[in-house]
């Protein structure tokens, strides 16, 4: 049983006292005297050059304080990517410029030509429409594969073509693979979208800028996911401001999904005008500028392969993807379709060879960056599609074909052919564990009655991996990456005993305020309410690398424990002084010091005191205080993995698809708040099955943004889902972080989408409608009724 | 400008309006009870929702106008006289019904009118009463546990937490 209050306890969330009473202070909660509003011309057309941009009349019109162009950012850098892939000739990744407003050319609908600063947003936005600016229209480059036609327009002119990079991995293994599928007894084949998604978290994206003219400080206030990754960005390579005087704040933030990780044009433009205008600048982004300004999601388009001894084990696997880049390179862009997605090519299998070709690919397109999985459900959604195919290719049961190709439990550490090495898992239990929670036994029986309804159902399943705690620096160093990813953290002990931690992880979504303190109140042996956890803003805590990757307390969290066995070394020492006993006997628990074999003792705030009034303190051999930082780089990825199941039906006449369970077997190894985890995997997975049945970002032939409101972009709502099955016992815990945590913030989006798919498929062929082996997502009426009726 | 007058958590406020002023900006600029938030501007979120009059509304979608007069309640006055967390509020917190906390006060005032028009509804009324309020982060089960906990119903038998 844990403790009360301490690890393994499903504590309430403390957060939530502030959020459910409406006092939550997210950025467009901020205002600041004096501060004027920011509204963005942006581009209509998808692809354009720039012939003039007249401001003269609108700078007249009331309210309008200044407008910005981009000639007026010609002294401040471009937007920067952090990721430089080498593609699979040896050569860097073509990187074009991204300049903070469209400078000669629009590249896609809501690129921002000019900046209108005015007294009230009305009058912004009222001078934005007087603003003339004249546009000779380009053909808009859309489809990928007619991108890179050599008599393609360019997206970025100064670029050889619209081709990123060709990449390949492992390169050495491209004709190994060839061979193996020459001799191979079966070879599937299947060609995939995985459509674009368009983040959306419900809080758009905000900046407030404001600069001090005393103290040459500047602040932004920013909807960011790492605050500290902003400042580093935005202050080194655009608008080179010493990371000492810019500081950074994301409050509460109304969550991210990837969407906020990047830094955005928007948060160097009004930093940048609060300066020029000497007042604080707000920009609040409304939904239909986030739709064409938010980087977005996924839109891989691919082919894949799989080859099969006559034993049905997996030979090799190949996979050619086209990446959508979008117009311009996004934060961590390239990183997305190779490294967070090559690597888990090998899945959960034995599969001893694999090679990925990745072509990433520029487009008039809004960017396209990571989102919540990244890389990780393309990996999953390609290979568990695939596998089914297979199984129903060679009429053998989809669960016994993967049972017989995991890597099993005695496998581990286990070396995959695509570099990462898995410490640990256990497939073939999460498997047990969903085939049990999901009833797949009565799932016969379950289908008869369906069928006199006459409705077909379905019953599909995936397994996924994932590598999360991303991630050891010195190997994505190699990898391309231009920051580190560690975490940090300041475990402040007070004087009267309470602790105030500092970290750099960032909470928008994830609980992290109650659980850090579930952590550190356990490992101390104090009420986690006298435990604090202060985030989001540079100007207090360490530099720290953000929340994304599944990474918070894997990496975020061993920071802290780490920061806290100091803590805890350094308050025996002190113990040992006062009890005057050797160190070595001192022991330590639930919040007292003792002398191993006595009852002398001291409680923890007794140490603290000390600590802070160091009367009685040795003081040549050790300094007064109790505050320490720790920095934690791990060293090697986690690796969650889970069953997931979906049991639907479809309803012949109209092609319509009803989820009627939905199940979830996860090895999250150890957890900390146990429904939290739950909460983040239902909320993965409604995201998933947004994606399988609901989501889609469409442009028409113009580059016009179709699904650009809520009206036209279908979000998962109450009554699409029904209530999920979700189970976390099956625990192999991490071998190499302190806590044996492993993550579990992506991996409902990551393991739902390809169970969705294959029950669809499943309820299909069941039904008698053998000849359709694929449809791609969201599996719409309208795509299912089609397939249905194309014989 | 005009002046409007209304109550809003049983406290008489005015305040100088433009014709086009929104309700939800009235709240947030004018009073700045920041609790109301902006999720779209399509009238499709539900972020911003209200009750006038005692009926919820998104107060996107009004102007501020034409609730001179009204009875407004808002997220700030939902908890109980003594500052307490109401049962709804507290059903929220019991049951991991938000995450971010962006959909929340939204959530909590659609949920708050779903119950007083029909005090024990099903799963399938839950569900189909929040359709007009999107959360992105909860997948809806905890929120929907939630509302039916605070309608006085036995929710232990729903899978997980
Ligand atoms: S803000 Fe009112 S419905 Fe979205
Ligand atoms: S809790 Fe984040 S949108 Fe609902």
């Amino acid at each position: 049983m844990p403790k009360d209050g301490g690890i393994g306890a499903s504590v309430k969330r403390r957060e939530d006292v502030r959020f459910l009473t409406g006092k939550g202070r997210y950025t467009d909660d901020i205002n600041i005297r004096g501060q004027l509003y920011a509204f963005f011309l942006r581009s209509d057309v998808a692809h354009g050059r720039l012939k003039s941009v007249d401001t003269a009349a609108a700078s007249d019109m009331p309210g309008v304080v200044r407008i910005f162009t981009a000639a007026d950012f010609a002294g401040v850098g471009g937007i920067p990517c952090g990721w430089q892939v080498t593609d699979r000739f040896g050569k860097v990744m073509q990187e074009p410029k991204h300049p903070v407003l469209a400078d000669g050319k629009v590249r896609h609908v809501g690129d921002p030509i000019a900046m209108v600063v005015a007294e009230t947003l009305d009058q912004a936005r009222d001078a934005a429409e007087a603003i003339r600016v004249e546009i000779e229209e380009l053909p808009p480059v859309l489809n990928m594969k007619d991108a890179l036609k050599p008599d393609a327009p360019k997206v970025h002119d100064e670029l050889t073509s619209n081709l990123c990079y060709d990449w390949g991995f492992v390169e050495e293994n491209r004709e190994a693979v060839a061979k193996a599928f020459e001799g191979a007894a079966h070879h599937i084949t299947l060609d995939l979208v995985n459509n674009r998604l368009v983040a959306n978290p419900m809080e758009p994206r905000v900046a407030v800028g404001d600069y001090e003219d005393h103290s040459g400080m500047h602040t932004l206030y920013t909807t960011s996911q790492n605050p500290h990754v902003i400042r580093l960005l935005m202050g080194a390579f655009v608008l080179g401001i010493p990371e000492s005087k810019l500081r950074v704040v994301a409050p509460d933030v109304g969550g991210g999904f990837g969407s906020k990780i990047y830094h955005y044009a928007e948060e160097a433009a009004v930093t940048f005008a609060a300066k020029q205008v000497k007042r604080p600048v707000k920009w609040t982004a409304s939904r239909s500028e986030a739709f064409i300004s938010d980087a977005q999601g996924r839109d891989h388009l691919t082919r894949i392969e799989l080859a099969l001894d006559k034993d049905h084990n997996f030979l090799a696997l190949r996979t050619e993807t086209h990446a959508n880049m979008g117009a311009y390179l996004s934060t961590f862009a390239p990183s997305i379709p190779t490294w967070l997605h090559g690597t888990l090519m090998a899945g959960n299998y034995k599969t001893p060879l694999v090679y990925v070709n990745v072509k990433a690919v520029f487009t008039n397109t809004v960017p396209v960056d990571a989102y919540r999985g990244a890389g990780r459900p393309e990996a999953t959604y390609q290979l568990e599609r695939i596998i089914d195919k297979a199984a129903r290719e060679l009429g053998v049961d989809p669960v016994e074909l993967r049972r017989k190709n995991f890597i099993q439990p005695d496998q581990f550490p286990y070396q995959t052919p695509v570099a990462v090495v898995y410490d640990t898992g256990n497939y073939q239990a999460t498997m047990d564990k969903l085939l049990e929670l999901s009833d797949h036994a009565g799932f016969a029986a379950r289908a008869e009655e369906s069928k006199k309804r006459g409705r077909l159902r379905g019953f599909g399943i995936a397994h996924y991996i994932e590598a999360c705690g991303i991630a050891p620096s010195n190997l994505v160093g190699q990898l391309g990456a231009r920051a580190g990813l560690y975490e940090s953290a300041t475990v402040r002990v007070n004087a009267t005993g309470s602790i105030t931690i500092f970290t750099g992880s960032h909470s928008h979504g994830q609980g992290h305020e109650t659980t850090f303190a579930q952590v550190v109140a356990e490992m101390i042996g104090i009420d986690a309410s006298q435990v604090e956890i202060v985030h989001g803003d540079t100007s207090n805590s360490p530099m720290g690398m953000g929340t994304y990757g599944s990474r918070s307390l894997a990496v975020g969290g061993s920071a802290m424990v780490k920061a806290t066995n100091k803590i805890i070394n350094k308050a025996k020492k002190i113990a040992s002084h006062l009890l005057e006993a050797s160190e070595q006997d001192i022991e330590f628990k639930d919040g007292k010091f003792t002398v191993a074999g006595t009852d002398r003792s001291k409680t923890w705030v007794d140490i603290t005191l000390a600590a802070y009034v160091p009367h009685n303190y040795p003081l040549e051999s050790l300094e007064p205080g109790l505050e320490e930082t720790a920095f934690y780089d791990p060293s090697n990825f986690t690796y969650p993995a889970g069953a997931y199941g979906c049991e639907l039906e479809i309803d012949p006449d109209t092609g319509k698809v009803t989820i009627l369970a939905f199940t979830a077997a996860d090895d999250f190894g150890n957890v900390v708040n146990p429904m939290i985890v739950e909460g983040q995997v239902h909320g993965g997975l409604a995201q998933g099955i947004g994606q399988a049945m609901l989501e889609n970002c469409v442009f028409d032939e113009n580059g016009q943004l179709l699904s650009g409101s809520f009206m036209d972009y279908a979000m998962p709502r109450a009554d699409d889902l029904p209530f999920f099955k979700v189970d976390h016992s099956c625990i192999t815990p991490c071998t190499h972080n302190p806590l044996g945590v492993k993550g579990c913030g992506e991996a409902g989006a990551i393991g739902s989408p390809p169970a969705v798919v294959n029950a669809v498929i499943d309820a299909l062929q069941r039904g008698g409608y053998s000849h359709i082996d694929h449809i791609d997502m969201p599996v719409s009426p309208a795509r299912v009724w089609a397939a249905m009726h194309q014989r | 400008m005009t002046k409007v007058s209304m109550t809003v958590n049983g406290k008489s406020v005015s305040g100088e309006v433009e014709g086009r002023t929104l309700l939800s900006s009235f709240l947030r600029d004018g009073l700045g009870l920041t609790g109301t938030h902006i999720g779209c501007d399509t009238s499709q979120c539900g972020a911003c929702v209200v009750h006038v009059d005692g009926r919820a509304v998104k107060s996107c979608t009004v102007f501020a106008l034409d609730v001179a007069g009204a009875q407004v309640k808002t997220i700030e006055g939902m908890a109980n006289p003594d500052g307490s967390l109401s049962v709804l509020q507290q059903a929220f917190q019991d049951n991991h019904g938000l995450q971010c906390g962006f959909c929340t006060p939204g959530m909590v005032m659609s949920a708050a009118a779903l119950l007083a028009d029909n005090p024990s509804p099903t799963e399938a009324e839950v569900r189909h009463g929040l359709e007009g309020n999107i959360c992105r982060c909860t997948g809806y089960h905890n929120i929907v546990k939630a509302v039916l906990q605070a309608s006085g119903q036995d929710v232990s038998k729903i899978a997980a937490e």
